[in-house]
């Protein structure tokens, strides 16, 4: 058989994909490339880390080998007062950095340049940890947000910083947002208020610059719940949030939303040991009219992964 | 039993022996992934029905249903019907029954790893991709590869001068998947961030439907339908234009998925207009077989394997409407995100296209095996409890849909939007163990089957012949 039709079809096909590839997949990537990042995009690149998931760093997906964000009232070197207070993004030594610090153009043309020559952020190195913070500067007449490298200029430590910020001022926010990904919360909820209608109740929508350097994005598609991308403008009471995650028929008779008691772990606050069964059977009973009031929720301990949950909804979901 | 052929030598493998482990695999999945799906739909029906461990969580079951049904019930429906038609259509036989032997070894013993961790929250917490990088490596060369390698060799070797349409689509969208996979999953290998990653996410969603599910399904109906009826197809060239403008039309949609991300507005029109001519490739399949039909309407009817592959035809009618119209942007921002969008995805999935392998599963298993089908009747349950299961599922989820969508432009209170759905809650839950039941007789009678149905002599067709039970 001279005339093979599988050979010209062959190559057909590529052809016809590779257009369409170069049309669907490199002609966006121009757009994306130039994006510059926002305030939102940098604070998220660098208070999740390299990335959320399971990596190298976080095989088992429990959030371990993230930055921790904390909010701070003084320096951590001279001890001077910090008003209002600032947030700051600790490295502590091995852990690596984020994909904005990593791959600097991922925050686009004009922030990295920031970043790198007046925010010293190419000076980093993961084997000694460092602290970054996001400040304002002026190019062309036009504000930007970067990255700011507090280790080389202002000397801070990564230990020093966690020191001065105290347990009640620390965020587990790249933790938090780990829970999120592997509770599959995004399978109900989204990050996402939509262009055409959702401005009143859910807020703003996300701009072009606000996922830089983020991974996974993961704002869903498909919502059974509201879109929590603003709830803590919404709602910002932790104990709300506390009860609504230990049950959210606590709070909300009619919601669908699962209970997510077991992010408590086996031990409270207290090193006591949980009684789930107890809790049950007194809430059973509260249902069916026999109790008054439900029964108390434990308070959970400050390395359980709710207490990071409800860190990175109350940090990161304004 | 099929075990043993692993380590045999090739000459010495019954033909067919891939098919039939495929087929019995993909049923096998079939029935766990609609039984998670029940249990999912049972969730957000009864949120209080089983607490307390993360192991039954709907955030970790979602995703097992999803890829179960995906990786595990449709593309290995889909493998399984390879390795029989290729062969058939090209006068041959299977370049290597011991790669495919090996290739549903592999994919059994890698899907039931990514699931399982996938169960455990070990995810790479991407819509469709969530299964982790060094699984998916494993599925890229112990799973897609082995499957396009045998597929292509089978039909260069075929001993035929033309490929059917049938052939032409199975060799182009196991190529496609490959790309498509690759592409899908390289923000995780790449560390690709920010709407890079979220657009690549969707680009796989997509292209997963558009370039491997619906087309390969279609494919399949090409080749049942004639074979069945005996009528020949109505036209190759109609097939043709199927086939082309698959490719031209539906790989270029993806951006459709993330209509109110901020993705350029170049893109999203594009998107746009590229999905409503998707009703090009829609129509010309469509008609091709129904036209085909011509004069064996009755077999509806009478033959089992018809009776699912017109319905699964039947069901891309409505499919393509919705699919064509509800991603512009005049109907999209009012159902983006609701129930319609679960009930869209049932549609294409669990009504067009599982119809369709359906009825190539049970067609293939009867001509392999040289096997009359077990219990006609127990097909026929099979049949009804799939189709009103699906039926009940679909309109509770496009209402369920609708109401959100409302909700949505009204602005009420989410929480009253959750209250009204849950009649629709209960009624998907209904629906959705009604089509795990009929899955559940299925898997009973192909077993019987292969062990006790009647035996087919040599040159005959499984339906041609009477029931002797
Ligand atoms: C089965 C779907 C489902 C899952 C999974 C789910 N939620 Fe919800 N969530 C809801 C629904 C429905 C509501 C609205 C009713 C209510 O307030 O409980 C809600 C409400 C909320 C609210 C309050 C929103 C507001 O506007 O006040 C927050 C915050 C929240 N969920 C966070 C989470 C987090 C974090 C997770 C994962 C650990 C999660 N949800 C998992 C369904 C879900
Ligand atoms: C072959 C059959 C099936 C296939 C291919 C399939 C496929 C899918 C897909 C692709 C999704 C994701 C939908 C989206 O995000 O828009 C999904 C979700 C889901 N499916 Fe299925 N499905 C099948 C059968 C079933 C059955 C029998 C049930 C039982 C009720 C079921 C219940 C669900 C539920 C509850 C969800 C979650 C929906 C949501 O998150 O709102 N599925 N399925």
């Amino acid at each position: 058989m001279a005339f093979q039709q599988h050979k010209l079809g062959a190559a057909a096909i590529g052809g016809m994909l590779g257009l369409s590839m170069t049309i669907t997949l490199m002609f966006p990537s121009f757009d994306f490339r130039s994006a510059e990042s926002t305030w939102v995009g940098l604070d998220k690149s660098l208070s999740n880390g390299r990335v959320i998931g399971f990596s190298y760093e976080d095989p088992t997906v429990t959030g371990a080998n993230k930055p921790i964000t904390v909010i701070l009232d003084k320096d951590p070197k001279t001890g001077e007062k910090i008003d209002p207070p600032m947030r700051a993004y600790v490295y502590e030594p091995g852990v690596p950095f984020a994909p904005a610090v990593r791959h600097p153009a991922n925050t686009g043309p004009t922030v990295s340049q920031l970043s790198l020559s007046v925010g010293k952020m190419g000076e980093a190195t993961e084997a000694q940890g460092a602290v970054f913070a996001i400040n304002r500067g002026e190019v062309n007449g036009k504000d930007w947000d970067y990255i700011e490298n507090l280790t080389a200029l202002k000397g801070w430590t990564p230990a020093d910083t966690l020191r001065a910020a105290t347990d009640e001022n620390t965020r587990y926010v790249g933790k938090g947002k780990t829970v999120y990904i592997t509770e599959g919360c995004w399978w109900c909820h989204t990050l996402l208020p939509e262009q055409t209608q959702d401005w009143q109740i859910f807020g703003a929508p996300p701009m072009l610059g606000d996922f830089n350097g983020e991974m996974p994005t993961a704002f869903g598609s498909d919502r059974k719940a509201p879109d929590i991308l603003h709830v803590a403008s919404r709602n910002s009471s932790r104990e709300w949030m506390d009860m609504h995650f230990f049950n959210p028929r606590l709070v909300q008779p009619n919601s669908i939303m699962p209970r997510f008691d077991y992010l408590w772990g086996e031990t409270d606050a207290h090193g006591n040991k949980i009684d789930f069964d107890k809790w049950r059977t007194e809430y059973k009973e509260y249902r069916a009219g026999t109790r008054i009031y439900p029964p108390e929720i434990p308070e959970y301990a400050g390395n359980s992964e709710v207490r990071a949950l409800v860190d990175w909804i109350l940090t990161s979901l304004k | 039993m099929l075990i043993k052929y692993l380590f045999a030598k090739n000459e010495d493998i019954p033909a067919g022996s891939s098919s039939v482990f495929f087929g019995f695999s993909a049923i096998f999945w079939f029935v766990i992934g609609t039984g998670l799906g029940s249990f999912n739909a049972a969730k957000l029906a009864f949120p209080d029905w089983v607490t307390g461990s993360e192991m039954f969580a709907f955030g970790h079951m979602r995703q097992v249903h999803v890829l179960a049904v995906i990786l595990g019930w449709i593309s290995m429906a889909f493998a399984m019907t390879m390795m029989y038609m290729t062969p058939a259509l090209g006068n041959t036989k299977l370049w290597s029954e011991k790669l495919g032997l090996w290739n549903a070894f592999i994919w059994n013993v890698g899907l039931s790893l990514g699931l399982f961790l996938l169960w455990m929250g070990i995810t790479s917490g991407r819509e469709y991709s969530d299964i982790i990088w060094p699984v998916d490596l494993a599925i890229m060369f112990g799973v897609l590869l082995p499957l396009g390698i045998n597929v292509w060799m089978t039909i260069a070797h075929r001993r035929t001068q033309g490929i059917y349409i049938t052939n032409w689509f199975f060799g182009a969208c196991v190529f496609f998947i490959i790309v498509v996979f690759a592409v899908g999953q390289s923000p995780e290998l790449f560390n690709l961030t920010g709407l890079t990653e979220a657009y690549m996410t969707f680009w796989f969603a997509h292209n997963v439907l558009g370039l491997w599910i619906t087309p390969v399904a279609a494919a399949i109906a090409y080749y049942t339908i004639p074979k069945l009826t005996g009528n020949p197809l109505y036209s190759h060239r109609i097939g043709h234009l199927h086939f082309w403008s698959i490719i031209a039309f539906y790989s270029t949609p993806a951006s459709h998925h993330l209509m109110s991300a901020p993705l350029p507005e170049w893109l999203k029109s594009f998107a746009s207009v590229e999905g409503v001519l998707i009703l090009i490739p829609a129509v010309a399949f469509v008609a091709n077989i129904l036209l085909t039909m011509k004069g064996k309407w009755s077999m509806f009817v009478e033959n089992i394997e018809t009776k699912f592959s017109i319905t699964g035809v039947l069901l891309a009618i409505p499919l393509n409407m919705q699919g064509g119209f509800q991603q512009t942007r005049a109907i999209n921002w009012y159902i983006h995100g609701t129930g319609w969008i679960v009930a869209h995805a049932h549609l294409a999935l669990l009504g067009m296209s599982t119809f369709l392998e359906i009825a190539a599963v049970y067609f293939g298993l009867q001509q392999i095996l040289r096997r009359k089908l077990y219990s006609l009747a127990l097909a026929n349950f099979h049949y009804w409890f799939v189709l009103i299961g699906f039926c009940i599922y679909w309109i509770s989820m496009t209402i369920a849909g609708l109401i959100q969508g409302a909700g949505k432009i009204y602005e009420v209170p989410y929480i009253d939007v959750v209250v009204a759905e849950h009649p629709y809650m209960i009624a998907r839950w209904v629906g959705g163990t009604m089509v795990f039941t009929g899955n559940l007789v299925w898997l009973y009678n192909m077993y019987m089957t292969a062990r006790e149905g009647t035996v087919v002599p040599a040159g005959r067709y499984a339906h041609e012949m009477a029931y002797e039970r």
